[in-house]
């Protein structure tokens, strides 16, 4: 991003060009070397460095007393990450592909997001959870999932999910930092795609923010993840029919930025809304009810929504099917701009 | 522990019987059989990996090193009895009967090739680990309800003994008694972890014993061991005596999946140079060359018809009709709810627009 360029030679510290994993990686780094309390946890993630190679080279770094292999059980890393919690250390553990949390289920939705209320905030979970996730590798079956909603659905868990290097750093140390527990969602598609100018310190992008990726006058884009070049491919297309469109890229799902979504939807009062996972119960409508309840008055057409559909998201034959594609976002800014 | 649970081998590395008591068991028909069926998953399993690499397939699962444990177990499956792979056991779901057409189409991405098989009870490979044992006990428990003599078998690694969901399935089977083997493939590794940093026990059999139910260890590289270690724990099952747990030790030659390097957890040299030695299916070769059992000629023709059947096959692949968008909605509900019919609707009159 030019403006991390700016900002080194502003601020004189060093920025390296990254991909989002690296990026991640140099995050993951930064705060093992910043804060001894933080530890790592997870399959595969020490002497392979992750299946993705998100832990590359950290084990090496930091000894395997911080940077853990575990047995394969997530149950059973999630509860013992609760446990180091309880008791002063700060677990950053890694699911393997988002499709796999599903045995550690119970730990977070009966101790890893409830502990600070049935304690009345004596013990707290200062935990993240880093998942990669999202169709659109040819992944086997299962590890496509994208099942952001059933977590922004319990109390006491964020969920961050980041579309660029540069915030995918930010927002893990914010993460790692934040006193409660971060579900950090890692769009599988955008790992090795476009690289940034990442600076190397230890900086933080707020939890709860959205950022403007494009501003437009015509039609409000909110999505964030692995959707953003789908969005931007589809805004490109709209110039010709002299379409502008102000392009959000929410970040964090859980809390949503009202003040961003609102702001934008009283400028436009048109809404397209893209997600890859499932249409019923997704985010988006979560974002509607916002919607909704600041700037209803606002609107000058039905909000439109681009998402997965209501059926397990299918093997890789048909996942780019099963995904949004920039015709589909195209259709739908063309619906909410002519209505 | 590993004392309690020796090795159990039935012929020694170099094809020469030890133990003496199967050797009226073991017939002329069933070698071949043993050694037929071998060959045919080697086949397919190097077929997998060169598609693979050729871009023709998507990620494939290898499972050079376990033919034995695979086409052991399931050969000695009766015709109606449950099969529960995981997505390495494709050798064993192929011997005891998996379509091989559809057994292709599950690496294109295709959810034909979650279907193995109608004829056969063989389910659809599971991919979360550990998750099918529960399944296992439970189809098991079906079989006894209805009153027949049936059984199910669960294939699983060493990784999976870390999951609840194992645990839980051999508990409830124990409990109830349920006619169902446990067969667990010791490869060595899950993915990059070996063994002895999965489980502080030195051998998967001794787990048995929480459960009170027979434990085996057995060399999975020797057929016959593999092979009448699992026939006598389904004669238990089917006589009502409950599971048993057996422990195949054996090795993953190859990587995890074509899309893991070994390199970078463990000296994948020395595996290649000890490859040859250990061999499955090279042993049973020593073993039929040293009873005079071997004939060359036969084994041209069948290395021949196998390939000729699986490449035929791979071709049938290749030009199998195109996937339709609409069907991902087709088998979500028996009557498709509005919100589904509503978006299939939406893609149909969109067109296939990937
Ligand atoms: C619940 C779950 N967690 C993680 C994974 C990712 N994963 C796939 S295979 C594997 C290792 C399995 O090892 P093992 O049980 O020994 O079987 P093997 O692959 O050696 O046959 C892992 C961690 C998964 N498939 N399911
Ligand atoms: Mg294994």
């Amino acid at each position: 991003m030019v403006m991390s360029k700016e900002l080194e030679k502003r601020s004189g510290v060093k920025t390296n060009s990254l991909t989002v994993i690296q990026a991640i990686n140099n995050g993951l780094q930064t705060m093992l070397e910043l804060d001894n309390d933080i530890l790592l946890l997870g399959e595969d993630i020490g002497k392979n460095g992750g299946v993705f190679r998100a832990t590359d080279g950290l084990q090496q770094k930091f000894g395997d007393h911080r940077v853990i292999d575990t047995p394969l059980s997530e149950a059973g890393f999630v509860g013992t990450a609760v446990g180091m919690a309880l008791n002063g250390l700060k677990p950053v553990v890694e699911i393997q592909f988002l499709g796999f949390i599903y045995p550690a289920l119970e730990q977070i939705a009966t101790h890893v997001t409830r502990t600070r209320t049935r304690t009345l905030g004596h013990y707290h979970i200062p935990m993240v959870i880093r998942a990669p996730y999202g169709a659109g590798v040819r992944s086997p079956e299962i590890h496509s999932d994208s099942v952001e909603a059933l977590f922004t659905h319990l109390p006491g868990i964020k969920v961050v999910c980041p579309s660029n290097a540069y915030d995918a750093k930010g927002l893990l140390i914010a993460a790692v930092e934040d006193p409660d527990p971060v579900l950090f969602l890692e769009p599988m598609r955008l790992y090795r795609g476009q690289r940034e100018e990442v600076p190397m310190n230890a900086y933080r992008i707020e939890l709860g923010k959205g950022k403007t990726l494009q501003a437009g006058e015509d039609v409000t884009i909110l999505a964030w993840g692995a959707m953003l070049p789908i969005v931007e491919a589809a805004v490109e297309e709209m110039k010709q029919y002299q379409i502008s469109c102000d392009v959000i890229d929410l970040r964090t799902l859980y809390p949503l930025d009202k003040e961003i979504i609102a702001g934008s939807v009283q400028k436009t009062g048109r809404v397209v809304i893209v997600h890859e996972g499932h249409e019923t119960g997704g985010v988006g409508s979560e974002i509607i009810s916002i919607i909704n309840d600041t700037s209803f008055l606002f609107l000058k057409a039905p909000i439109e929504k681009v998402t997965g559909f209501d059926v397990p998201v299918p093997l890789f034959a048909l996942e780019n099917d099963y995904l949004p594609t920039k015709e589909r976002v195209s259709k739908a800014i063309k619906q909410v701009y002519e209505f | 522990m590993k004392e309690r649970y020796p090795l159990f081998q039935i012929m020694n590395k170099n094809g020469e019987l030890l133990d003496h008591a199967y050797e009226t068991e073991i017939t002329v028909d069933q070698v071949k059989s043993f050694y037929y069926h071998m060959l045919r998953i080697r086949t397919y399993d190097q077929k997998g990996v060169a598609l693979q690499r050729q871009g023709r397939i998507g990620t494939y699962v290898p499972f050079a090193g376990q033919e034995a444990a695979q086409v052991g177990s399931a050969l000695a499956l009766a015709d109606k009895d449950w099969m529960f792979p995981t997505y390495r056991d494709h050798g064993a779901s192929l011997t005891f009967g998996a379509d091989l057409d559809r057994m292709l189409l599950h690496w294109n991405g295709r959810i034909e090739g979650c279907l193995p098989s109608r004829e056969k009870h063989i389910m659809a490979a599971s991919i979360p680990i550990a998750t099918h044992l529960p399944h296992a006990a439970g189809a098991a428990m079906a079989e006894t309800y209805k009153g027949t003599k049936n059984a199910a078998i669960a294939y699983f690694g060493d990784g999976a003994t870390s999951e609840g969901d194992f645990h839980e399935g051999i508990n409830i089977a124990s409990v109830f008694k349920a006619p169902v083997v446990f067969f667990n493939q010791n490869n060595g590794f899950a993915i990059s972890l070996p063994v002895n940093k999965q489980m502080n026990s030195q051998t998967i059999a001794q787990k048995a014993e929480a459960y009170d139910i027979p434990g085996k260890r057995v060399d999975g590289m020797d057929i016959f061991a593999v092979h009448f270690a699992v026939k006598e724990a389904l004669e238990r099952a089917r006589l009502g005596e409950g599971p048993t747990l057996i422990e195949a030790v054996t090795v993953r030659f190859g990587a995890h999946t074509t899309a893991d390097d070994p390199s970078k957890y463990r000296d994948q040299e020395e595996i290649n140079r000890v490859r040859e030695e250990i061999d499955p299916v090279l042993r049973l070769e020593k073993y039929m060359k040293h009873y005079n059992i071997w004939d060359g000629d036969w084994a041209a023709t069948i290395t021949n018809e196998i390939k000729a059947e699986i490449d035929e096959a791979i071709q049938r692949m290749e030009s199998y009709q195109k996937p339709n968008a609409a069907d991902m909605f087709d088998y979500v509900f028996e009557k498709p709810t509005w919100t589904i019919e509503k978006q299939k609707e939406s893609i149909i009159s969109t067109g296939r627009q990937s």
